[in-house]
C-alpha cells in the first residue's frame, strides 16, 4: 500500500471514528421522547388525604393494605430497618413495596407551621437506569414515557432495585413460584397507552397532581415559581436528576427536607458504568494476542510444544 | 483425622490393584473400602459430625426458601435487595476461585512449570469456587428455574450482568475442560483426555479474557449505584480494583487450600506435592504481594481521584482504613516477611489472611457501605444458615473430589 493512500485511509477512518463518536455522545444526553408525558407533583397543593394511593390499589389490583386508605397513623408507622433510617426517604418513612407502588409520607419542617405531603412512585426516568441494568431486558421506556415491566421474561436477580436511584422497584418476596418486581408503570395498560391520565392524578381532589407532556410541564412548573415566588423553592426536582424523569415535583420546602434525595447525579446512572463497558472490547481483542506472545517468548527456550514438557513432568 | 488411614485403605492411584487386577468404579468411588467400612469411616470423622449438624438445620431451610419463597428466609429487603447469598456466595466466592486462571496462565502461558505441582488444586479451586457461586445465585435469583434467560430467551446486552451471565457461564465451560483431564485420567477416559491436553493454551488464554472481564464485572455491578455506595468503596474505576484483588484472593485461596490439604490429607498427596507445596507457596506468596501493592495503591488513587480525602476523617473513614490496614496492609507485611525469610508457615498465615480480608472488602462494599445513607441491615439468622449450609456442601465437594481424582497425587498408571 502507498504512503499517501495509507494516510488517506487512516484519516477516512478517523473522521468515521469521530462521527460514530458524536452519535455515541448524542445518545448519552438523550433527554426523552420528544412527547413524552409526564406529572407535575405540587407539594404545596398535597394534603395526604391518600386518595392516590386507594385509587392505584384499586387500579392495579393491588393486595387490600393492613390499614384502611382513610387511616393517617399510617403516616408515624416503622417497618423493618427504618427506625434507622435518615436518609432517603427521610427519616424512617414509608417506601414502596409490593402491595403498594405508591407511598404518601408526611414531613415536618421547622419554620413551616403545618405538615408537608410528599407522594412517591416510580418517577418514569428519560433514560431508566432499571432498564439499562436488565440483563434481559424486561423494562421498556415507551414513548408515552412510562417504563413498563415484562414479568415472563425477568429471572429475579433484582439489579434494577440496586439500579434504580430512586429506590422504586420491589420485589414480590412472598411468592416462591411466582415472584416478580412489583412497580409502578404510569397505568400504561389501562389509560396511560389511551392517552389517559393514570388513576391517581384522576383521584385527586386537590389538584396535586398535573397530567402532560414533560415539557409543557416543565414549563408550568417555571410559572408557578414565578408568579408565587414566595411559595415555592425554585427548583423543578426530577428535570435533571438521573437525566430527567417524567414525574416532577415542586416543593414549598428544601427538597431535602421533604425526602429527596439532593445529591443524585444530573446524569443518566448508565454513564457511570460505560467507563466499564468501554474497556470491554479492549480486553476481548487485545488479551489473546497479548498472551499469546508472552506465551512465545517464555517458552521459546522449551521448543515449541509445551504439551510433551508437561505431560514428561507429569509422569 | 482422616477416615480412611484408619481403616487401612489404599491411597488409590492406579487403574490396577496391586496384584494386577483392575480396580472398579464402584471400588474407586468407595476409596477401595467395602461400603460398610466406608461409612464406619464416615461416622467415625468428628468433622463429618459438624457437617451433620449444619445440613440438618441447613437444608430445611433451604426446602423453605424454595416452597415459601425468598421472603421466608430474608427480611425480604426492598433497599438491600442483595443480601448474604450474593454478598458472600458470589462477590466474596467469585475472586476466591481466580486462581485457576492465575496458576493456569503462570504454567500454561509462561512456561513455568515449577508450579506444576499445585496447578490442578488451583484449577480444581476455581472449578468449584465458580459453581458454588452459581449455586448461591440459584438460591437468590427470584427465579432460579429462568437462569438460561439471558442466553436464549431476552437478551440485554447493555447490562453488566448479562456480560457476568455469558462470561461465568462461558469460564465454568472453560474450567470444567480444564478439570476434566484428572477427571479422565480417575475414570480411565484417556483419549478424551488427550484432547483436552491439545487445546489447554487455547482454554488457557480464553481463561484469562474472560476472568479479567467477569472479575471486573461485579465491582462494575456497584457503578449502579454511585448515590447508594460510599464515596470511599465507590470508584468510577472500581472495576479495575475487583480485578486486581481478585489476584491475591484466587492465589491465597489455594495456599489455604494446599495447607488443609497437607495437614489434614497427607495420606493423599503424593511425594511430588508435598516435596514441591513450600517452595509453590512462597512462589504463590510473592505473585500474591505484587497484587497486594498493586491493590493498595489502586485503592489509594482512588480516593485521591475522587478527592475524598476529607471522608478519611468521618466514622466511615476509620472503618474503610481499618479495611485497608487488615486486608491489605497487614497480609501485605506478613508476605513480606515471610518470603524475606522463606517461612512458609507464615506465609499460609498471610494467604488466610488475605483471603478473609478480600471477602472483608466484598462484604463491605456489597453490604456494610452500601445504602450507607439510610441505615444498616443485619441478615436474617436463616439467611445467615442457608449461606453457612451451601458452604457446607462446597466443602464436603471438594473434599470428595480431592480424596479421589489424581488432583493432589499424580496417577500412577496409564494416562
Amino acid at each position: 500500500m502507498e504512503r499517501r493512500s495509507f494516510l488517506k485511509g487512516a484519516l477516512s477512518a478517523g473522521l468515521a471514528a469521530s462521527v460514530v463518536k458524536t452519535e455515541k455522545s448524542e445518545a448519552a444526553t438523550f433527554d426523552g421522547y420528544p412527547d413524552g408525558m409526564g406529572v407535575l407533583v405540587d407539594l404545596t397543593r398535597c394534603v395526604g388525604c391518600r386518595s392516590c394511593e386507594a385509587a392505584c390499589n384499586k387500579e392495579q389490583g393491588l393486595p387490600e393494605p393492613e390499614k384502611p386508605f382513610d387511616d393517617m397513623s399510617v403516616f408515624d408507622a416503622h417497618g423493618h430497618g427504618e427506625e434507622h433510617a435518615e436518609g432517603h426517604g427521610g427519616g424512617g418513612k414509608r417506601r414502596t413495596d409490593e402491595k403498594a407502588y405508591t407511598v404518601v409520607n408526611k414531613y415536618d419542617v421547622p419554620g413551616i407551621d403545618h405538615p408537608i405531603f410528599r407522594k412517591m412512585q416510580c418517577n418514569h426516568c428519560n433514560e431508566p437506569a432499571c432498564l439499562t441494568s436488565c440483563f434481559v431486558n424486561a423494562y421498556t421506556k415507551t414513548p408515552e414515557g412510562a417504563v413498563i415491566y415484562n414479568p415472563d421474561v425477568c429471572v429475579g436477580c433484582r439489579t434494577c432495585m440496586v439500579a434504580c436511584p430512586f429506590y422504586v422497584p420491589t420485589f414480590k418476596y412472598s411468592s416462591a413460584f411466582k415472584p416478580r418486581i412489583m412497580k409502578c408503570i404510569f397505568c400504561y395498560d389501562t389509560r396511560l397507552k389511551f392517552g389517559r391520565p393514570p388513576a391517581c392524578v384522576e383521584a385527586c381532589p386537590m389538584g396535586a397532581l398535573t397530567f402532560g407532556k414533560r415539557k409543557e410541564l416543565l414549563d408550568i412548573g417555571r410559572q408557578r415559581i414565578r408568579e408565587n415566588p414566595g411559595s415555592y423553592v425554585n427548583y423543578i426536582y426530577g428535570e435533571h436528576e438521573a437525566g430527567g424523569t417524567a414525574w416532577m415535583y415542586l416543593s414549598p420546602a428544601p427538597f431535602e427536607k421533604v425526602g429527596f434525595d439532593t445529591h443524585l447525579p444530573k446524569e443518566p446512572i448508565l454513564n457511570y458504568v460505560k467507563e466499564f463497558l468501554g474497556a470491554v472490547p479492549m480486553v476481548l481483542t487485545i488479551w489473546p494476542a497479548l498472551f499469546a506472545g508472552f506465551h512465545l517468548l517464555a517458552t521459546r527456550k522449551d521448543g515449541h510444544g509445551h504439551d510433551e514438557t508437561s505431560e514428561e513432568e507429569n509422569s | 483425622m482422616n477416615p480412611v488411614s484408619d481403616h487401612k485403605s489404599i491411597a488409590l492411584n492406579s487403574h490396577n490393584k496391586a496384584d494386577g487386577s483392575v480396580w472398579s468404579l464402584k471400588e474407586k468411588f468407595l476409596l477401595g473400602l467395602t461400603p460398610g467400612g466406608y461409612l464406619q469411616a464416615v461416622f467415625k470423622n468428628p468433622v463429618n459430625w459438624v457437617l451433620f449438624a449444619i445440613f440438618a438445620i441447613g437444608l430445611p431451610l433451604i426446602a423453605q426458601r424454595y416452597l415459601s419463597g425468598l421472603g421466608s428466609v430474608t427480611y425480604a429487603s426492598n433497599d438491600y435487595p442483595w443480601g448474604l447469598f450474593l454478598g458472600f456466595g458470589l462477590f466474596g466466592m467469585v475472586p476466591l476461585s481466580a486462581s485457576g486462571f492465575m496458576l493456569g496462565t503462570t504454567v500454561e502461558v509462561f512456561g513455568r512449570h515449577d508450579f506444576h505441582p499445585i496447578e490442578r488444586l488451583a484449577l480444581l479451586n476455581g472449578l468449584l469456587g465458580y459453581f458454588f457461586a452459581v449455586v448461591y445465585l440459584l438460591v437468590d435469583l427470584g427465579m432460579p428455574w429462568r437462569i438460561y434467560y439471558p442466553m436464549v430467551i431476552s437478551f440485554g446486552p447493555a447490562a453488566v450482568l448479562f456480560l457476568v451471565a455469558w462470561h461465568v457461564s462461558t469460564y465454568l465451560s472453560v474450567q470444567i475442560a480444564e478439570v476434566a483431564p484428572a477427571f479422565f485420567e480417575w475414570i480411565g477416559w484417556l483419549k478424551a483426555k488427550k484432547f483436552i491436553r491439545s487445546i489447554t493454551l487455547g482454554l488457557t488464554i480464553a481463561g484469562i479474557i474472560l476472568s479479567t472481564l467477569h472479575q471486573g464485572a461485579l465491582g462494575a455491578l456497584f457503578t449502579y449505584a454511585p448515590g447508594k455506595l460510599h464515596p470511599l468503596w465507590y470508584s468510577g474505576f472500581m472495576w479495575f480494583m475487583f480485578f486486581c484483588s481478585s489476584i491475591p484472593a484466587g492465589l491465597s485461596m489455594v495456599v489455604v487450600v494446599s495447607t488443609i490439604c497437607v495437614r489434614s490429607m497427607r495420606w493423599r498427596c503424593d511425594e511430588n506435592f508435598l516435596k514441591n507445596i513450600g517452595e509453590n507457596t512462597l512462589g504463590i506468596a510473592k505473585g500474591a504481594s505484587l497484587a497486594l501493592i498493586t491493590y493498595l495503591v489502586l485503592k489509594v488513587i482512588s480516593v485521591a481521584h475522587d478527592n475524598e480525602w476529607s471522608y478519611l476523617l468521618t466514622d466511615w473513614g476509620r472503618y474503610f482504613l481499618f479495611e485497608l490496614f487488615v486486608s491489605i496492609i497487614m497480609p501485605l507485611t506478613l508476605y513480606t516477611i515471610a518470603i524475606k525469610t522463606r517461612s512458609v508457615g507464615l506465609a499460609r498465615f498471610a494467604a488466610l489472611n488475605t483471603v478473609l480480608g478480600i471477602v472483608f472488602n466484598r462484604l463491605n462494599t456489597a453490604y456494610i457501605a452500601f445504602n450507607w445513607q439510610i441505615y444498616q441491615e443485619t441478615p436474617y439468622w436463616k439467611e445467615v444458615m442457608i449461606t453457612i449450609t451451601i458452604f457446607a456442601i462446597y466443602f464436603v465437594t471438594y473434599r470428595f473430589i480431592l480424596y479421589r481424582w489424581p488432583i493432589l497425587y499424580t496417577w500412577k498408571g496409564k494416562k
